[in-house]
């Protein structure tokens, strides 16, 4: 049956409660388990040996000792991961990621594993490993990598996308453009122009949870993994890829995860956990330790940013252009692409222009963090839109809001936008409260913008009704923050049922059609499209069933409020029969009862937010204190408003932390010096304010409820929002997050010294 | 290395266990005797997910050995609910939706436990500093705050 996707505007009855989530008592009374949480009989303790270089040849391994200590059961390196990957690049990157081949690339390599009887052993274990590193010069800094005379990490590597094929290797792997019009005819009609610089310092997604494992796999080939991710299907495929298994031999179940992020969107350490297991022949647990989690998993690119932007006295912006490089680690990404897309998405622009570079250094493998890349370019577009409105001395708020994409400007990035909530969010922001509430001495207030774009993808979705009536909902997309509960919402929705009829759960990779993971604020989106689709593809069968028992064409049979309902004069006295009733019957009217789902869910629609922050700085010391926080951003239609406010809250948080503390300090030595949550400040629940918000609903034309994702845009705007207040309160404009004491004193005195 | 024999009392019932001189309390409540509530975030006592109550003392039972525990009282998230009856902070962290993932969620219902017994009327700032030794990546805080809050209110008038 095909399936119409597109909104069409309803009264709702569960969607928009705010009931508790199905997966809550477990989670706390300590019952819900994560990662770490699932043990097998006879499993081993699996352990992973890092580079301490930065840049190093390995000119050999030699592990005859660890093999031969008591209890050590497997020890494997990269030889025992052979390039199955045939010639895809992406693959051979993530397979060299989890275990280098020829050079350690970055501190926290892995070069190799043990699996060993318990923890001691293990440890014992990899310090008997000799490795022979002929250590090479590195290179950190994102600006000093484009260097011709940096150290090269890849000497295959030839810059792609430009004009001439380059003759020399390079650490700049691909440039990428964006735009439309004419920037250098835009600028010369501007009255006032700004150009900046700004540097983002590379920061973790600190999800509380280390990445953690059991993998089996058997002697028959088969194979399971129990482990924490974003997306067991992509999990899946990566390991069976890279083991050479077939996918369908490896089970893999989702655990509880805690948190991602983005970061655990991508194997590390589970290709080894599963070459480990199919070593020793016996189930491995790998879990990594924090500092594992910091040196060796997905942090997001640094960044060196410039920005120009030019506007008329009216407060028209004639012409912005972008320049934006990005570290991916030390593989190719795309990292600096996607910034070079969202810089100036939320604006109207006649005439714009991004470049972006993808820069390799010698930094663990770049991951998506929320919103991948897009904080860093709006913290620059942002700030350089607020330092002109001041040039042309126009409200912030009121020059963002007369340069605002609108429905049927075509975005900087490209496509033409539908109905979209920039102007909104500014609307409400200038509106707020928030924005008349006084300030004192050394108070500064910010404000900025932020998008994204949300993503739909595949999705596979099952609804089993029980013969009691009740719903059981298996879904392939990991719940990362209470997705189960937003979904069980909209099955109820749909069928016309209470809440507490319907139980969702994350399916495993063998129960269930492949699934895109939980990325892109996808979701609430894509599976809750699909849980539509499956839950009408119920009610079919259910008004079958009821048309079989009441002895009547389906077609007379309609589906009202959890009921079949016989239509006509001809069927007035048949009554109504409830689901209850007609999944009770079922055994003797065809059998089971169920709805099933596949589909790409195609028209993610964008997402916009506006954030106001206070900032107090103390000029002596530099530090800084958030005072208030507001969150307004388009929901396009809150399924569960309370955990929509709590992805606004995250968001904001996670963005204050990368705003104000929280950065990779590399030492010359190309050493991660601040690999622990003690060195690696992340906000903690003193450094903050209760983060206000206020959700917007601007129906997305492609989604049945208008539903919208949500996760990701709220970590666009802070970086921006944090910066213009601080650079308020303190007098000086901050070019360089994080905006950490040492870095606001620095400013205001050079700006004292004038 | 020889094992250390501990006899000592989680959530009011007494245990008795080998551990190795080097475990810690963490690894003992997790891998042997099967109490996965307790999280290990960090190690090293940065992240509070691994708190518990050690004879009335907040503390990160991975910076405790197991044979500290001797003849102790320990308490863990698995103690906190009366058979299929939610402790206050338990049920306002669920209706508050004070969990996002909920890998903190232990560490948090524990320390707030231990605040409010300690201070059972605290004001916003007084709960923000009593749980910063616990982090959580998803919430931003808002909502834990408060469901302490709102628990507070409840116990103090029950």
């Amino acid at each position: 049956m095909n399936f119409d996707p597109r909104y069409s505007g309803r009264n709702f009855t569960s969607v928009g409660t705010r009931p508790i989530r199905p997966d809550g008592v477990d989670k706390v009374t300590g019952r819900a388990r994560y990662g770490a949480d699932f043990n097998m009989a006879g499993q081993l303790v699996g352990r992973v040996l890092r580079s301490p270089h930065a840049h190093a040849t390995i000119r050999k391994i030699d592990t005859s000792k660890a093999e031969k200590l008591p209890g050590v059961k497997a020890v494997i390196t990269a030889a025992d991961l052979p390039d199955l990957t045939d010639g895809d690049a992406a693959m051979y990157d993530i397979l060299d990621n989890c275990m280098a081949r020829k050079k350690a690339l970055y501190d926290g390599h892995a070069v190799a594993a043990v699996a060993a009887v318990d923890a001691r052993i293990a440890r014992q274990a990899l310090k008997l490993i000799e490795v022979d590193y002929e250590v090479l010069p590195h290179v950190t800094d994102v600006d000093e990598a484009m260097k011709h005379t940096a150290p090269l990490l890849n000497d295959a590597i030839f810059t792609e996308g430009l004009e001439e094929k380059p003759v020399k290797p390079s650490n700049v792997t691909k440039r990428t453009q964006y735009g439309h019009g004419d920037i250098h005819e835009g600028f010369g009609q501007a009255d006032f122009v700004v150009e900046r610089s700004f540097k983002t310092e590379q920061t973790h997604q600190g999800y509380i949870e280390p990445h953690a494992c059991v993998a089996n796999v058997s002697s028959d080939g088969t194979a399971d993994l129990w482990v924490c991710t974003q997306g067991h299907f992509v999990y899946r495929q990566h390991c069976a890829q890279l083991l050479g298994m077939e996918a369908s031999k490896l089970r893999v179940t989702s655990s509880e995860i805690g948190g991602g992020f983005g970061g655990k969107t991508h194997v590390w350490a589970e290709p080894v956990a599963l070459a480990l297991s199919r070593k020793a022949g016996r189930p491995v647990k790998l879990v990594m330790t924090r500092d594992e989690v910091f040196r060796a998993s997905g942090p997001t690119s640094a960044t060196s940013i410039d920005v120009k932007i030019g506007a008329r006295k009216d407060g028209t912006i004639t012409a912005a252009e972008a320049t934006l490089r990005y570290s991916c680690g030390p593989y190719a990404g795309m990292w600096a692409e996607i910034g070079a897309m969202t810089a100036f998405a939320c604006y109207r622009l006649e005439n714009v222009k991004t470049v972006g570079y993808e820069v390799l250094v010698n930094r663990p493998k770049t991951a998506a963090y929320r919103a991948p890349s897009a904080p860093m370019a709006a913290f620059a577009v942002e700030s350089a839109i607020d330092e002109l409105a001041k040039e042309i001395d126009m409200d912030p708020v009121e020059f963002r809001i007369r340069n605002a994409a609108q429905e049927g400007t075509r975005s900087s990035y490209g496509p033409v936008y539908g109905p979209i909530g920039i102007g909104p969010t500014l609307e409400a922001a200038k509106n707020h409260p928030h924005m008349k509430a006084p300030l004192g001495k050394n108070q500064g207030r910010g404000m900025a913008c932020g998008f994204w774009f949300n993503f739909g993808g595949q999705t596979c979705t099952d609804l089993n009704i029980g013969m009691d009536g009740s719903v059981s909902l298996a879904v392939g997309t990991v719940d990362v923050g209470g997705s189960r509960a937003s979904l069980s919402l909209v099955a109820a929705e749909e069928l016309g049922i209470a809440y507490e009829q319907v139980k969702a759960v994350v399916a495993d990779t063998s129960s269930l059609g492949y699934n895109d993971m939980t990325d892109g604020s996808r979701g609430t989106f894509s599976s809750s499209m699909a849980t539509i689709s499956a839950a009408r593809n119920a009610i079919k069968v259910l008004r079958e069933r009821a048309a079989q028992m009441w002895d009547i064409s389906v077609d007379d049979v309609a589906w009202e409020q959890g009921h079949a309902v016989a239509k006509g004069e001809k069927h007035g006295n048949l009554g109504k029969l409830s689901l209850k009733e007609i999944a009770a019957e079922s055994g003797k009217t065809g059998g089971p009862i169920a709805g099933h789902s596949e589909l790409v869910a195609d028209g993610a629609g964008v997402s916009f937010a506006t954030h106001i922050c206070d900032i107090e700085v103390d000029p002596e010391t530099g530090a800084t204190k958030v005072l208030r926080y507001t969150v307004v951003q388009d929901a396009g239609k809150a399924v569960h408003p309370t955990y929509v406010e709590g992805q606004y809250q995250g968001g904001a948080a996670q963005g204050i932390g990368w705003a104000l503390n929280e950065e990779y300090i590399y030492g010359k030595d190309g050493r991660l010096q601040n690999a622990g949550f003690l060195d690696y400040r992340i906000p903690v629940c003193s450094d903050l304010p209760m983060i206000d918000t206020q959700i917007l609903e601007i129906p997305n034309p492609n989604h049945p409820y208008g539903v919208r994702g949500v996760g990701e845009t709220s970590i666009v705007p802070p970086l921006a929002a944090i910066a213009n207040a601080v650079s308020n309160a303190a007098g000086v404009r901050m070019t360089h997050i994080p905006m950490s004491p040492p870095r606001i004193l620095a400013a205001i005195e050079a700006e004292r010294a004038g | 290395m020889a094992g250390v024999a501990v006899s000592t009392t989680i959530n009011g019932d007494n245990f008795e266990y080998l551990c190795q001189p080097d475990e810690t309390l963490l690894d003992v409540l997790r891998d042997r005797l099967g109490l996965t509530g307790a999280k290990e975030g960090c190690g090293t006592g940065d992240c509070g997910a691994c708190s518990i109550i050690l004879d009335d003392r907040l503390v990160c039972s991975c910076l405790v050995l197991g044979a500290e525990a001797e003849g102790r009282r320990v308490e863990t998230v698995e103690g906190m609910a009366h058979g299929d009856r939610l402790h206050p902070l338990q049920q306002k962290f669920l209706e508050h939706a004070a969990l996002q993932c909920g890998i903190c969620t232990p560490g948090f219902l524990i320390a707030a436990k231990d605040l409010l017994a300690k201070n059972p009327d605290p004001t916003e700032e007084e709960i923000r500093f009593g749980l910063a030794g616990n982090l959580c990546r998803c919430t931003g805080y808002d909502k834990i705050v408060r469901a302490v809050q709102d628990a507070a209110s409840v116990m103090k008038g029950a």
